[in-house]
């Protein structure tokens, strides 16, 4: 299963791994696959306040950029420093590489988020076009 | 992360299409043609760059257009329609040039091979085939020679990196020891009689472009015999991502990006490929006066000095965040492990040098003026 089943997706390609009010985010390995050599990643500062379904910092890979969108609406608490030296870490290992940590605001919005089948079909029928 | 795009249902393909998706090539859409971008079997654009600087690499490149001009009249259409002087080839040699609108601006840029004392070959872009070839034709009227539309006929591959002479060696009788680079010549590749080879390419490093017959199985038997005879020297298949990031380290021009109808030929600094002491050909008028009024932005090489990466379109602005121009292409350059562009900015900042600053998603990220091409290969010991 390429998609962990205690994680939950969005379907920009997020996932998020919750723990009471504390989460963390990465994207997930169809998205390190579809960008390619990941080479840059622009994250929020420890403190920043994201919202759900916005933009909170940008992957870039050789030949794309795209916005990381957040998956629940919180508090940065963290960042994954490694990141700014080795971001082909995502491309090794998408689903435990992770990006920020979260204070989640309303783990309600959660429930809008797609499971680890859902997210697979998902993403078979984005492919399949 | 965006959806990915859904292609559109007029693209076109090439002979190796299915060869492409066979190998699990991620495809995308470049001027109407459905191309691979990259081989995650290869292990992705960066592996596929390091293979053509180190070894070598090959490129299905039969999107790329190609017109033919033979007969009587053939030099004198050659030398009306392009920039650089045709009447300096010998058989056998080719140049790097350009088609010309009267104003001086690009129509498309080009290698010209000749082929014979009275025929030639124009080697075009993909998105401009059509264009290119109405305007060669409409342009060639007065002089005695026929004008063909070969584009669909060859399959063309693109043989490219240090090892790429050793690998083509394997599989031709023609002996590439003897060509240089920038001259052509015919032989047996691959069983097939009177294949045309030319030692040139668009990545910056030595190596061949070879123009086989257009049709699926010759050309899929084709591909599968070179990477099976390039086993040995490590081969890989390259796609259209790592031939943007090896010829912009190389600083060659792709047109739309660097080169346009809105750009002349001084302002792109193609200097050394025009040849005004020709008296007569298409632009000249324009760029001989454009010459006397100087330009107003030139192209110059930048690089990033501080974290960010310039992408194409971006804008270029002065060190108080005034623009002052544009990214024509940018890219992390994965042989030089930079952050490089190419920018057409005003003269005054165009001295190696010169600090400048590149707007990334809403901030002036630092740059500066460095020497190009970014990447120059090194000379054969």
């Amino acid at each position: 299963m390429p998609y962990p089943t205690d994680l939950k997706y969005t379907k920009e390609h997020e996932w998020i791994k919750v723990d009471g009010n504390a989460a963390t985010v990465g994207i997930t390995d169809y998205a390190q696959e579809s960008l390619g050599d990941i080479v840059f990643v622009d994250l929020p500062k420890p403190g920043s306040e994201i919202t759900a379904g916005k933009t909170f910092g940008t992957v870039e890979s050789v030949k794309a950029v795209s916005d990381l969108y957040a998956p629940a609406s919180g508090t940065v608490t963290e960042i994954n420093g490694e990141l700014a030296t080795a971001p082909e870490k995502i491309n090794k290992a998408a689903n435990t590489t992770w990006m920020v940590k979260l204070t989640i605001k309303s783990p309600a919005e959660l429930n809008a988020l797609l499971s680890s089948a859902d997210y697979e079909k998902f993403v078979s029928e984005e492919a399949g076009h | 992360m965006p959806a990915l795009e859904a292609t559109t249902p007029a693209i076109r393909k090439t002979a190796l299409n299915a060869v492409h998706r066979q190998m699990g090539a991620k495809m995308v859409e470049f001027n109407g043609w459905d191309m691979p971008v990259e081989y995650p079997s290869s292990g992705g654009i960066v592996a596929e760059h390091m293979a053509v600087r180190t070894g070598v690499g090959i490129f299905d490149v039969s999107h790329m257009g190609d017109i033919r001009l033979a007969g009587s009249g053939a030099l004198a259409a050659v030398q009306h329609v392009s920039m650089n002087d045709a009447a300096r080839l010998a058989i056998g040699q080719a140049q790097y040039s350009a088609l010309l609108y009267s104003q001086g601006t690009f129509v498309d840029d080009v290698i010209v091979h000749r082929l014979g004392e009275d025929e030639f070959l124009l080697v075009i872009n993909a998105g401009t085939r059509e264009k290119d070839f109405q305007w060669v034709s409409e342009n060639t009227r007065q002089f005695r020679c026929a004008v063909e539309h070969q584009s669909d006929d060859f399959t063309q591959i693109a043989i490219q990196g240090p090892k790429a002479v050793h690998l083509l060696q394997k599989l031709t009788d023609a002996d590439l020891s003897a060509l240089k680079f920038y001259w052509v010549t015919r032989g047996l590749v691959c069983g097939l009689k009177n294949i045309l080879i030319a030692r040139t390419g668009y990545t910056g490093e030595d190596g061949f472009e070879i123009y086989i017959p257009a049709d699926a199985a010759t050309s899929a038997r084709v591909w599968k015999q070179i990477l099976e005879a390039g086993k040995e020297f490590g081969v890989v298949c390259c796609g259209l991502g790592a031939r943007n990031t090896l010829r912009l380290e190389a600083k060659l021009p792709l047109y739309g990006h660097e080169i346009s109808d809105a750009i002349n030929v001084w302002e792109a600094g193609l200097d050394r490929f025009v040849k005004m002491e020709k008296p007569e050909f298409v632009g000249r008028a324009a760029l001989d006066k454009a010459r006397a009024t100087g330009v107003k932005r030139t192209l110059v090489g930048l690089e990033m000095v501080e974290r960010g990466i310039a992408r194409d379109g971006y804008k270029v602005l002065d060190e108080g965040g005034k623009e002052i121009g544009y990214v024509t292409s940018g890219s992390p350059a994965p042989f030089l492990k930079r952050n490089i562009a190419l920018a057409y900015v005003p003269p005054a900042f165009s001295e190696v040098g010169s600090k400048v600053k590149v707007e990334v998603r809403g901030q002036g990220i630092g740059a500066q003026v460095v020497p190009t091409p970014f990447y120059k290969r090194p000379k054969k010991s």
